[in-house]
């Protein structure tokens, strides 16, 4: 479990964190989802007590980070910047973290083992690829078999193979009843792998809501229809839930109506269709659309009213 | 390696307890035989403490016999064996700014102050192990550098007296054994230093400036400013351990060890207090 009240981190006038407040629940995976420069990276310092808040708190299983007798066995992290001494090989990192918790030199073979870099612990963390780095921070962050696993971008630089072994450690890991709190840029990933979502732009907090939840609020089901009377069937369409867009002449993007509904209805009125898709929005859109909006919206309101505006006409 | 078959290895059987201070100074104890760079930076400071004593011995051997009278009496056997010392300080001293630094500019300190929270016995640990480490092989070095110097001068007299020292002549154990000290003391300065900057560039400048180059600067006040100054600044105070004959303007040795010994407790405190509030 981990707790943020009122969070808050200043560099100077900037704020890189404002305000935040939510919780972190144990036994599911929760996504930390925000742009670059979103200020995840730097709440997760301030989780680990490596930044200190300017104001607010944070807590994990109801204390601060550096209150713990022993933190490598209450958080393990893994951090986005690269966390090891690049002249040491991945082998004696480890040990040496594992040393100050009097953590066992077995626990780190398992551990190297885990995340298949057998082949390559003796040799200088500085020679790893984007890859190797990420599966050592992985190791060192389940080196004290911790209660919460945080993980920065852990995704960055691996291979599909990897991403998959990610996602399957996450999931696996939340079943245990761990708490699991995993950051990303991207919508698609936590689509996959997370069970919550806690969005953030500019520092403050968008969205804490369940994936399903998110996706269900931000998906739109639009249909893509071509047609050469594509005029006539807009005008057909049309109603108080249903919008139909012309993108282009003859290519209608329509929304609040199925497929299926759009297909019977041009048939009742000898509408001839070349083309009939369903499309699903992004998720990746719903998330850029809607980090842009909380963000931006004042400076963009106008802008993007006309440009739909401009889409609609 | 990409399946999830090893898992069972993620629950360890029972969790080992909590971080204390000697495992602290254990984790940095690897952390310091398991760089390249440390063994390079130890290895040279030995290398310099021993031969900086036997090439001068040498030098001085082998032309003492057309060495004029003045020359003669005016050579120093004892601080020609040490000055090994005043050159292998260089090593030592990068080395410890490299201690820390090298964590700051490689992203290690997050790993570091992750798994010690707390900070300071990371400082402590840090300081222990390297200080013990650099006694160790400093202290044979110096008596070997001593010894193998004084073997080199042996047969060369003046006045009918042969210039080798013995270790049990007045003095020269302390500057010997105190030569060992000087170069931990300066290791530890470094420490300080490089925890201070953070960074390795700043930290070996400022050492570098300190101990090298604002003494020599001293030259251009008033004689009796410099006078009054000199003996004060660290690496004169400090060295003043390995002199004999109490020359004017330098401290008594086991004072101006004491002043330099001040100096590096200053700065390992300026960087204890800044560890403890700034952010990483």
């Amino acid at each position: 479990m981990i707790e943020a009240q009122n969070l808050t981190k200043s560099y100077g006038d900037t704020k890189a964190v404002s305000d935040l407040t939510f919780t972190v629940k144990p036994g599911i995976v929760t996504g930390f989802l925000g742009p670059n420069g979103s200020g995840k990276s730097t709440t997760m310092r301030l989780i680990l007590g490596l930044d200190a808040p300017t104001e607010g708190d944070v807590t994990v299983n109801g204390k601060r980070y550096a209150e713990f007798p022993a933190p490598l066995h209450e958080v393990g992290a893994l951090l986005e910047a690269r966390s090891v001494h690049t002249g040491r090989s991945a082998y004696n990192h480890l040990l040496a973290q594992a040393q100050t918790h009097g953590i066992p030199r077995s626990r780190v073979d398992d551990l190297i083992e885990l995340v298949g870099l057998e082949s390559v612990a003796k040799k200088r963390a500085g020679q790893f690829s984007l890859g190797m780095g990420q599966r050592l921070g992985i190791a060192s962050a389940l080196l004290g078999d911790p209660e919460v696993v945080m993980l920065d971008e852990p995704v960055n630089g691996l291979d599909p193979d990897g991403i998959r072994w990610i996602r399957d450690l996450m999931k696996t890991l939340a079943a245990e009843g761990r708490t699991v709190f995993l950051s990303s840029h991207l919508m698609s990933e936590m689509a996959l792998t997370a069970d919550h979502l806690i969005v953030i732009g500019r520092g403050r907090l968008i969205a804490d809501v369940s994936v399903d939840e998110f996706i269900r609020r931000h998906s739109k089901h639009i249909v893509v229809v071509r047609s050469p009377q594509a005029t006539q069937l807009a005008e057909l369409v049309a109603g108080p839930d249903v919008t139909a867009n012309a993108v282009e002449p003859g290519l209608l993007e329509i929304q609040g109506l199925t497929a299926a509904q759009i297909g019977t209805e041009a048939a009742a009125h000898d509408i001839v269709l070349h083309e009939l898709a369903p499309r699903q929005a992004s998720l990746e859109d719903a998330f850029i659309e809607l980090t842009r909006d909380e963000v931006e919206f004042h400076a963009t309101t106008s802008t993007h009213n006309d440009l739909e505006g401009a889409l609609a006409a | 390696m990409s399946t999830v078959t090893a898992l069972p290895a993620l629950r360890t059987r029972s969790h080992s307890g909590r971080v204390t201070q000697m495992r602290v100074a254990l984790s940095e104890w690897t952390k310091l035989r398991t760089l390249r760079s440390t063994r390079y930076a130890l290895f040279a400071g030995v290398v310099m403490t021993i031969g900086f004593a036997i090439i001068p011995a040498l030098v001085n051997a082998s032309r003492w016999s057309t060495m004029s009278v003045i020359d003669k009496a005016s050579f120093r056997p004892l601080e020609t064996s040490l000055i090994g010392v005043t050159i292998a300080q260089l090593a030592i001293g990068v080395l410890g700014v490299l201690i820390i630094s090298g964590e700051y500019s490689t992203g290690m300190i997050r790993s570091t102050f992750s798994a010690v929270p707390k900070r300071l016995p990371v400082l402590w640990g840090k300081a222990g192990v390297f200080g013990l480490v650099t006694l160790v092989l400093a202290l044979p070095s110096t008596l070997i550098a001593f010894f193998a110097a004084q073997a080199i001068l042996k047969g060369h007299s003046l006045n009918g007296h042969d210039i080798a020292l013995s270790f049990s002549d007045p003095g020269v154990a302390r500057a010997v054994v105190g030569g060992a000290l000087y170069l931990t003391l300066v290791g530890l300065f470094g420490l300080g230093l490089g925890a201070i900057f953070r960074n390795t560039a700043a930290g070996i400048s400022a050492f570098a400036a300190i101990l090298f180059v604002i003494p020599p600067l001293m030259g251009v006040l008033p004689a009796s400013w410099n006078n009054a100054i000199s003996p004060y600044l660290p690496s004169n105070a400090g060295s003043a351990i390995m002199q004999t004959g109490n020359p004017a303007h330098t401290l008594a040795p086991w004072t101006g060890l004491g002043v330099f010994a001040a100096y590096t407790a200053v700065a390992i405190a300026i960087a204890a207090i800044q560890l403890r509030r700034r952010d990483v």
